[in-house]
């Protein structure tokens, strides 16, 4: 196994440099914005020497203190991982540069801005890194704690109330992952996902375990018909907040999904691989006309997030044939769909300081006064509505080959009209942005630090289309798409 | 029946009755206190499934799981009832609708 000192070091640093910052911001809240940028930029850079390390050395495997795996907790990097640290870093690096100017004439939620967002940060890499079953759960423990009580920021009663459905809803997603993790354990007295992907078999354990793990975990990620608490906390919550929780902290939940089908139950999950892309299928349609319906601009983009989620769910189906190229394109949206969703909530925020309110129908020609923003949001819409060259149109496009290919119509007709219901939801803000409402209102001045950081987000969006050189050589170290293998005794069952 | 089985059904049943209690009941507190059964319920099967060792001696990774669950419940627990306070001083409700609590 190549091991190699730097490699390693940057594995500490990416969870321990945010998690020093949290720390020390929350025992110095009146220096919070300084040593949240700062742990910000280390914790960026911390990501971007894993990925470097994870790219020339292969995947990297970390026994932390020095305990095996058995016992001890083991920190584990490839391709899967390290890109998803980078896109964690990408939108944390422009969060933590719109978040002083959002918050500039908020101190008291600047002050616990900071250390909240720097434990989720931690919570995010932590996950990421995790080898086992049971550091999985308290890792994505932390990261519903800290995502709850980041969406309560608000204060207000819709905030507090949008943050308590979402503590229950993601207390219970965790305690039922937490009993398949008991049964899997009972079943093969192991909790190291690389030693479990060895020894799992098709038995009445497994697939209890299989049933309580993807039923806890579906209600993290908000997949149709469980997104019901997701529209009321990523609308209530401020808009940095809503940006993380959209772009990254259901796409955690996702990624844990994925390992556990990828190394676990992938190789009896037939059935259930239906069932997923027929509710992501649901999932793209009604979060789709929902998001059409919504009033106001941060519900809107609240309910694109349930229908992008939806089309991750469509690689399922398609993974049993396609293989790696499907899940490819899953990845690919799921760094597309973070980039745009994140610089859209941030041109939310912006035009929420413009017009004081979010009414899509009074934005009031914001496009002559805040054409960056405008652009950020328009820019971001291209690739949700998965047009060329976005990052949105490369995933979706795999997807939709893979479907075509497999004779999937089905499938790719769902792509196609979630697309075309994209295009209208976006073009309806546009549209509003550019007619003058009827009561006019004062303006408010917006910093360019928050106009800057969505359109770079937003131009990422994009550019992700021409990235593909530079992503796909990073998600194939360790091979996390190859076929698990086969289990130990297959039973068929009747 | 064996022992561990019984203490394994006997959480599944703790998971069950809170399960239901967390869906059906409006009250936030019933609610958090429905989330702490199903907690114990699912403790009480790792507890109950470590005693299934071939040797007969209890296996501690189970017990160090839970003990790491206690403390995330707890921790849990307290947010929540935050958060309860906070909403009904800003609201004045204890639910998390309009509807009356019980």
């Amino acid at each position: 196994m190549p091991l190699d000192t730097t490699g390693l070091g940057w594995t500490v640093a990416v969870i321990f440099a945010p998690l020093a910052g949290a720390l020390l911001g929350f025992l110095a809240p009146r220096r919070a914005v300084a040593v949240g940028l700062a742990a910000a930029t280390a914790t960026a850079i911390s990501a971007v020497g894993l990925a470097h390390a994870v790219l020339t050395q292969g995947p990297l495997r970390l026994a932390v203190g020095g305990w095996g795996a058995p016992l001890g907790i083991d920190l584990y990097a490839d391709g899967l991982s390290a890109t998803l640290l980078l896109m964690t870093a990408l939108v944390g690096l422009a969060v933590s540069a719109h978040a002083p100017a959002y918050f500039g004439d908020k101190p008291r939620q600047s002050a616990r801005f900071w250390p909240l967002w720097l434990f989720l940060w931690t919570a995010l890499n932590a996950l990421f890194l995790a080898a086992d079953l049971f550091n999985l759960y308290v890792t994505l423990e932390l990261l519903g704690l800290a995502a709850v009580a980041l969406t309560a920021l608000g204060g207000s009663g819709g905030a507090l109330t949008g943050a308590m459905r979402y503590l229950l809803v993601s207390l219970l997603g965790s305690l039922a992952y937490l009993l398949g993790v008991a049964l899997l354990y009972h079943a093969y007295g192991s909790l190291d996902l690389a030693v479990l992907s060895a020894l799992v078999a098709d038995s009445p354990a497994t697939r209890a375990a299989l049933g309580a793990m993807i039923a806890g975990l579906l209600l993290k990620t908000a997949l149709f018909p469980f997104h019901f608490w997701l529209p009321g906390a990523h609308a209530s919550a401020p808009a940095p907040v809503s940006a993380l929780l959209s772009a990254l902290v259901v796409k955690a939940s996702f990624y844990l999904l994925l390992r556990l089908w990828l190394g676990l139950f992938g190789g009896f999950g037939a059935p259930l691989a239906e069932l997923l892309g027929a509710l992501g299928a649901a999932a793209v349609l009604w979060g789709s006309v929902q998001a059409l319906r919504q009033p106001r601009l941060k519900l809107l983009i609240a309910y694109s997030t349930v229908a992008q989620l939806g089309y991750l769910f469509l690689a399922f189906p398609l993974a049993a044939v396609g293989g790696a190229a499907v899940w490819g394109g899953a990845l690919y949206l799921v760094l597309a769909h973070a980039l745009a969703k994140a610089a859209m909530f941030l041109t939310a925020g912006s035009l929420l300081r413009f017009g004081h309110h979010d009414r899509i129908a009074d934005l009031d020609r914001a496009v002559y006064r805040l054409p960056l923003t405008v652009t950020a949001f328009a820019l971001a819409g291209v690739s949700i509505m998965g047009l060329p060259p976005s990052g949105g149109f490369v995933g979706k496009w795999l997807l939709l080959e893979a479907a075509f290919h497999q004779g999937r119509w089905d499938l790719a007709l769902v792509m196609l009209l979630g697309g075309a219901l994209a295009a209208a939801y976006v073009f309806k803000v546009v549209g509003f942005a550019f007619t003058p409402a009827y009561a006019g209102h004062r303006a408010g001045s917006v910093p360019a630090a928050m106009e800057w950081s969505a359109l770079l987000l937003a131009v990422g969006a994009i550019l992700l289309g021409f990235a593909g050189p530079l992503v796909w050589p990073l998600l194939e170290v360790g091979a996390p798409f190859a076929a698990p293998p086969a289990p130990a005794t297959w039973q068929v069952r009747p | 029946m064996t022992q561990a089985t019984l203490y394994a059904l006997t959480g599944l049943g703790l998971v069950g009755l809170g399960l239901y209690a967390l869906i059906v009941r409006a009250h936030l507190l019933r609610k958090v206190l429905a989330f702490n059964v199903i907690g114990s319920g699912v403790f009480l099967v790792l507890i109950g499934l470590a005693r299934r060792t071939p040797a007969g001696a209890p296996d501690p990774v189970p017990q160090a799981m839970v003990l790491t669950g206690i403390v995330v419940a707890v921790a849990a627990t307290a947010l929540a009832v935050v958060l309860m306070l906070r909403l009904r001083a800003a609201t004045g409700r204890i639910t998390l609708d309009d509807s009356p609590g019980d």
